[in-house]
């Protein structure tokens, strides 16, 4: 019997082992865990989280070019999946990676859950110079820096040439021209549509407004108590009640945005053009599907008023440094350097199709005469982009700019299935938003 | 091992004053067995049951930082719009959707029961099927088929030159979910009423055969009334699992932003206030208060059909 006893107390030791064991395991495995080959053995590792095509690549020149430190990358999910991840982890106070790839607009969210490192002690202004204005106002908040830029989303209208030709439409450079031309499609009974006029564009549809001259929301995290939020000003107003009306009269899809069908009606022809950021020819290719004789060409983002023409952006991401890095000097020399050398940036530029911020790439005659085949050989970055980068001012995002995210996807539903008109949907989401920005403690401004 | 274990049984439901030494130390071997149950019970159940009430009595704003505020949260939540709108519409899978799953089930396993070929065995695999297809796959199949661009649905109705409907609609997608639902669940509480039907004597068959009793008053007469417990059951399964649903509408929200939203049901409500907006506190109050309320849902049900289960 005693033998059975301590047989048992055996088996129970060995079983709350293997249980203690896998929770002590997986914690260690995550700093040893890289997706990369690490090439120098003993120098200190920097982990990243981000989710760049091609990233590979870039992390293995970084590595094979730096003894002192070495990078050890994790794709963690792209956009939100990450940014779940992210969360969770600065909630258990364990998990973070010690430099994170984030879009611009989430950074003041992060940052005031005190999970950035303000990289200004860490010579982010040394770099400075090397970004234009508009790309370093997305990352710093007050006098601090939270990021350092890495690739851009200026605007433009990426369009069919052979559907405008077989139809007769000139290339739209004002939305009135715009609406038009949505007109004379339908008109001629085209199979397609001019245009998607997706809900659940979020950011997509934020940078239409921003067109009209809305600023959405007044934040600086030099006082991160108060904030000032008016989503519904007169451009956001004016901007909604044109897409309104061309969804009124069924001149536009309003199918969602990032779905398998989206995907596919944006290579086969039912849209006939995708007003995208410079990522947009990138992600286009990547998709399946394609209507072989499609003829792509690029212009510049149709103007409400020509005489004052406003360039906007959708996206664009940057690395952060985590506040659970382990040693943010280095994390930070990391986030400078990854993306800071030419060679980085042919990577990133042919293989992932990223728009660079980095100044001696992006005002060198390599990027601006650039080739692309799937715009059979128009060069897209001196027609297109490159203006629109150089005239983008900046913009500041809300510290809960998914929940605003959320509630103007919600707002723009309602609008489109016809409860409500787009200018009382403005108004319903800056109620939401008032309401929700004092229940978690802000003072109006 | 299987002898001492046989042993402990009869020795635990020996009255208390008779409880000998021997008795109290074969017990101690019961409670080792079932240890290992026991400490992954309380490490990942009991543990973050507990620590998620504590963390529903604080209050943490992105300005404010982390207060203690006691039941306030529970106060929000049952004021909550976003909360109780959840609710009754769960409350309404509840009454649409656990009809649909136990009729189906129940007239195929009422079917399988009276035939005896080898028909009613493919039948009866391929009724179950869907079961053994993961949640999210099945859904995402779904998803697919719902889908206006990929889905049969427009092809069907060209033949007849009809639009196809959209399943995916804000006013559609209830019953697109129910389906889905339906479709994958139904087969296996055909398979629990089937077993029930299979465990009752034919000789009650038989005398009710000689009474006059034709196939379908058998039917309704003796096998439901003695299968009665088992769909208690069925029943208790599906409340439970209808209000605490998740994974249909979140799948599905991928390609219906507009129509399922972030709050549809309580269950994806508490998962977006704590993964998408950070509000870890406010989430486990939600999360508490929909446990309570499938607590006392399912605690009700089983009261008013005690003497349909037997525990009376």
């Amino acid at each position: 019997m005693k033998r059975k006893l301590l047989a048992a107390t055996g088996v129970a030791a060995l079983a709350a082992m293997v249980l203690s064991g896998c929770a002590s395991g997986s914690a260690e495995s995550e700093a040893a865990s890289c997706t990369n080959e690490i090439k120098v053995a003993d120098a200190p590792q920097v982990s990243v989280w981000a989710w760049y095509p091609a990233f590979e690549q870039v992390v293995d020149l970084f590595n094979e070019t730096h003894d002192e430190v070495q990078v050890c990358w994790t794709n963690a999910g792209q956009g939100n999946d990450e940014y779940t991840k992210f969360s969770t982890s600065i909630e258990a106070g364990s998990g973070a990676p010690d430099v994170i790839m984030l879009e611009s607009e989430v950074l003041s969210s992060f940052a005031i859950r005190k999970a950035l490192v303000d990289l200004t002690e860490y010579g982010a202004n040394d770099v400075k110079g090397d970004y234009s204005e508009g790309a370093w106002k997305d990352v710093s908040s007050g006098d601090a820096v939270y990021a350092i830029p890495v690739d851009g989303g200026p605007m433009g209208m990426l369009y069919r040439q052979d559907i405008f030709d077989e139809y007769g439409i000139a290339v739209p450079t004002t939305w009135a021209e715009f609406e038009a031309a949505a007109q004379q499609l339908k008109d001629a009974g085209a199979p397609g549509v001019l245009v998607d006029f997706p809900t659940n564009g979020r950011a997509y549809n934020q940078a239409l407004f921003a067109q009209a001259g809305s600023v959405p929301f007044d934040y600086d995290n030099a006082d991160p108590t108060s904030i000032g939020i008016e989503v519904n000003d007169q451009g956001a107003k004016d901007v909604l009640a044109y897409w309104e009306n061309l969804v009124d009269e069924g001149l536009v899809a309003t199918d969602d945005a990032f779905t398998a069908d989206y995907n596919t009606k944006l290579v086969d022809g039912s849209y006939a053009v995708y007003v995208a950021a410079a990522w947009g020819p990138g992600y286009l290719g990547g998709l399946s599907d394609a209507d072989p004789d499609a003829v792509w060409k690029a212009a510049p983002v149709p103007q409400w008023d020509t005489a004052n023409p406003v360039q906007i952006n959708w996206g664009g991401s940057t690395f952060a440094v985590t506040s659970q890095a382990k040693d943010p000097e280095l994390s930070a020399l990391v986030a400078k350097e990854i993306f800071g050398t030419e060679e980085a940036w042919k990577i990133g530029i042919e293989e992932a199709a990223l728009f660079p911020l980095w100044k001696p790439i992006l005002e060198s005659d390599y990027f601006r005469d650039l080739e692309y085949p799937f715009f059979g050989g128009q060069q897209i970055n001196k027609d297109v982009f490159l203006p629109a980068a150089s005239a983008y001012t900046g913009f500041t995002f809300s510290p809960f700019q998914n929940y605003a995210y959320d509630q103007l996807t919600e707002q723009l539903y309602a609008m489109v299935q016809g409860e409500k008109d787009s200018s009382a949907a403005l108004d319903d989401l800056q109620a939401s938003l008032e309401k929700y920005a004092t229940e978690q403690g802000f003072t109006l401004k | 091992m299987t002898a001492t274990a046989t042993i402990v049984a009869p020795a635990g439901r020996a009255p208390r004053e008779r409880r000998s030494r021997l008795d109290v130390r074969r017990q101690r071997w019961g409670w080792l067995f079932v240890s290992p149950f026991l400490i992954v019970f309380a490490l990942f159940l009991i543990f973050p049951l507990f620590y998620a009430f504590g963390m529903s009595l604080f209050t943490t704003g992105l300005a404010t930082g982390t207060q203690f505020t006691g039941i306030g949260n529970y106060v929000k939540a049952f004021t909550d719009p976003l909360f109780l709108e959840g609710m009754l519409r769960v409350l309404a899978f509840a009454v649409v959707m656990i009809p649909a799953q136990l009729i189906v089930a129940l007239i195929a396993a009422l079917v399988l029961d009276s035939l005896v070929s080898w028909l009613s065995k493919a039948s009866r695999l391929l009724i179950f099927a869907p079961y053994a297809i993961p949640v999210v796959i099945g859904a995402l199949m779904w998803s697919f088929l719902y889908s206006p661009r990929f889905g049969p649905a427009g092809t069907l109705f060209e033949l007849f030159g009809l639009p196809a409907p959209d399943f995916l609609a804000s006013g559609t997608v209830f019953y697109s979910l129910v389906n889905i639902v339906t479709w994958q669940w139904s087969g296996y509480y055909m398979i629990v009423i089937y077993a029930a039907l299979r465990s009752i004597d034919p000789a009650i068959y038989e005398a009710a055969r000689i009474d006059g009793a034709n196939g379908l008053q058998t039917a309704l007469r003796i096998k439901i009334p003695m299968i009665s417990s088992s769909m208690v059951m069925v029943i208790t399964f599906a409340l439970i699992g209808t209000l605490q649903f998740f994974t249909e509408p979140v799948v599905l929200r991928n390609i219906a932003q507009g129509a399922i939203d972030a709050a549809y049901t309580p269950n994806m409500y508490a998962y977006s206030l704590a993964f998408s907006y950070s509000q870890f506190n406010y989430a486990s109050t939600i999360a508490f208060s929909l446990g309570i309320l499938v607590f006392a849902g399912s605690f009700v049900f089983l009261f008013l059909t005690r003497k349909q289960s037997g525990l009376k």
